[in-house]
């Protein structure tokens, strides 16, 4: 018997236009109305490609001639002076921004990653139904507050009890934004984090229980090995997140430039710096050009900690 | 806690049974998957649990180990005694599952090394001392007739394997746990002939330190292996007894019969 090919997934229907022999023959108004959905399709994917470099080249185009015509590479990098502004003695360093960018998120890490993967782990497999779900909107809630809300909170909430907890005259500093950048990033890594674990296969954990393993020593031998690339993904994709935030950070950190010697002490972050200053600048200006440089630095640095982040979901797939 | 009204089993002078159930009822979320069964398993004997599909025998082995309680939905009625002692009143679930060994019908290779697998059971039952535990494990695997495939890439993935490789894996760790009672599913599905007669050679001889109950759809496995064989069909016993009795030429029922001889539905 000769049967017409079983329909394939994937495959572009167009190309066989009329459809099979036997088959329902299709209008042409349905034909041309799936193309042209097609079309649009491609379009929105182009379109999301485009102005993700198009973006990069604007953000480049800006910081390029200062980048190689003037600016001190070794100045910019080593030096924690950063008077934009003066007249007589301009400096571009930004030492002290990178080390406050990396002060702060580093902190937040290593407030958010154990409660991130801990709650992930506790929503995943010690909850029970009715809890994870009431549990997954709250935090589905705390991922869409805004950071200026956040910033806010920083300003209002948190500095007072900073300093009333730990006795010291301010309470914005690294500690504020860190434990701010830490609230924003641990939704996403509670929810990429249950994705993770709930992709091992429950036979794993029923193998595991039927050995008489506890269901801590299950997590522990079994589904946090498992899981491993999913759970590291979850928590680079927390670092970019906290890396990139800017208005939470500006509000909370007390904004001076300044390498930090304890949590207690004030900083900037590279994003804050760009954020406050842009709108001073004048258009051209090497000021201007150096924080279009920042720009692309931090862009680099987002791209890096997601390209990582991808790599290891690839190595996930794997398996 | 044992109910007094439920008749003993026929009458057959035997040692106090391993196993001992009666009147097991198990549903899930409303919907019957045994409706209502008693029955003994001598110690350090083979039985089996022949029966179509879906009449709840992987449901029954799970009942023994309690993982049943793992499933949502799941309601049990009944009583099981493992020593004349009732399952559910048993003060650690964990040390009843050390003590009853399941191998799935599908192999379950976690992901971790041949060994880690094997050492698995043993390190969380807090067994530490290295040589004690590379000692148990080559054991266990040469039990399982695997350690002459394996030994010389025991910290390689386990889920590298092949998939009847992976089944004798899972035997292994099973007997990692030094189970008294070792339950079996369809462990042949994912295996060649060949192997399958090994693993039943193993069997036989791990007979003689623990009690073996054994889920088979190969009819004649349950025929070559057990002692006593209990038809299961929907849910409810069809026939229990002695292998040979089933095997015979007329069983109790008519039903065993067609079944064991392949003229079913
Ligand atoms: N986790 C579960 N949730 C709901 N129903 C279940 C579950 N497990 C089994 N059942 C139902 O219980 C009945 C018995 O299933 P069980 O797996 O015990 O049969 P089985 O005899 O092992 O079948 P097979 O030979 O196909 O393995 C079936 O009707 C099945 O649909
Ligand atoms: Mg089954």
């Amino acid at each position: 018997m000769n049967l017409p090919p079983a329909p394939v997934a994937g495959t572009r229907p167009l190309s066989v236009s009329t459809g099979s022999p036997r088959g329902p023959r299709r209008s042409r108004a349905a034909v041309l109305g799936e193309s042209v959905l097609e079309w649009v399709i491609r379009l929105c994917g182009i379109s999301a490609i485009l102005f993700v470099f198009g973006i990069f080249f604007f953000v480049l185009r800006e910081g390029v001639g200062f980048l190689f015509g003037g600016l001190k590479l070794g100045e910019f990098f080593f030096s924690t002076e950063w008077y934009p502004t003066s007249l007589s003695n301009v400096r571009y360093g930004v030492l002290a921004l990178i080390v406050g960018t990396f002060s702060v998120t580093g902190l937040a890490m290593l407030i958010a990653v154990p409660f991130g993967l801990g709650a992930a782990i506790f929503v995943s497999e010690f909850c029970s139904d009715r809890w994870r779900e009431g549990l997954k909107i709250l935090i589905e809630l705390l991922a869409a507050i805004p950071s200026v809300v956040w910033g806010f909170i920083g300003i209002s909430v948190m500095n007072p009890l900073i300093q009333e907890v730990f006795h010291v005259p301010v309470g914005l500093n690294v500690l504020n934004g860190a434990l701010l950048l830490a609230l924003m990033s641990v939704p996403i890594m509670v929810s990429i984090g249950e994705d993770a674990l709930k992709a091992v296969p429950d036979s794993f954990r029923e193998a595991s229980l039927a050995m008489g393993a506890t269901r801590w020593q299950t997590v522990r031998r079994v589904l946090l090995p498992a899981a491993k690339n999913g759970l590291l993904a979850a928590i680079l994709l927390g670092v970019g997140r906290a890396v990139g935030e800017t208005m939470a950070v500006l509000m909370a950190t007390g904004h001076a430039v300044n390498i930090p010697k304890s949590p207690f002490d004030p900083v900037r972050t590279l994003t804050a710096t760009i954020a406050a200053e842009l709108g001073e600048a004048s258009v051209g200006s090497p000021h201007y050009q150096v924080l279009f440089i920042i720009g692309i630095l931090l862009f680099t640095i987002t791209f890096a900690v997601n390209l990582v982040a991808d790599l290891v979901v690839k190595g996930t797939a794997k398996g | 806690m044992l109910a007094p009204s439920v008749p003993p089993p026929p009458v057959r002078p035997r040692h106090p049974p391993k196993i001992q159930v009666r009147d097991l009822r198990l549903s899930y979320g409303g919907q019957e998957a045994i409706r209502g069964i008693s029955f003994d398993v001598d110690r350090n004997d083979v039985f089996a649990i022949i029966g179509p599909a879906q009449s709840g025998k992987s449901s029954l082995l799970k009942c023994l180990n309690r993982t049943i309680e793992l499933v949502p939905g799941a309601k049990q009625s009944g009583t099981i005694t493992i020593d004349g002692l009732n399952v559910d009143e048993l003060p650690s679930v964990y040390n009843l599952r050390r003590r009853v060994g399941m191998v799935a019908p599908l192999p379950v290779g976690l992901p971790l090394s041949i060994f880690d697998n094997v050492a698995f059971a043993p390190r969380a039952a807090g067994f530490k001392d290295k040589h004690e535990l590379a000692a148990l494990v080559e054991q266990c695997l040469r039990q399982a007739a695997l350690w002459d495939e394996v030994k010389d890439r025991l910290h390689t993935l386990g889920t590298k394997l092949s998939g009847g490789q992976q089944q004798r894996l899972t035997i292994a760790r099973a007997l990692s746990h030094e189970p008294e009672i070792l339950c079996l599913d369809e462990f042949s599905i994912a295996i060649d002939p060949v192997t399958t007669m090994r693993i039943e050679d193993v069997l036989k001889e791990l007979k003689q330190r623990m009690t073996i109950v054994l889920v088979t759809n190969l009819v004649q496995q349950a025929r070559r292996l057990a002692s006593r064989t209990m038809f299961l069909w929907n849910g409810e016993i069809v026939e229990e007894g002695p292998t040979d009795v089933l095997f015979s030429d007329e069983p109790q029922s008519r039903k065993t019969y067609d079944y064991v001889n392949g003229i079913f539905g």
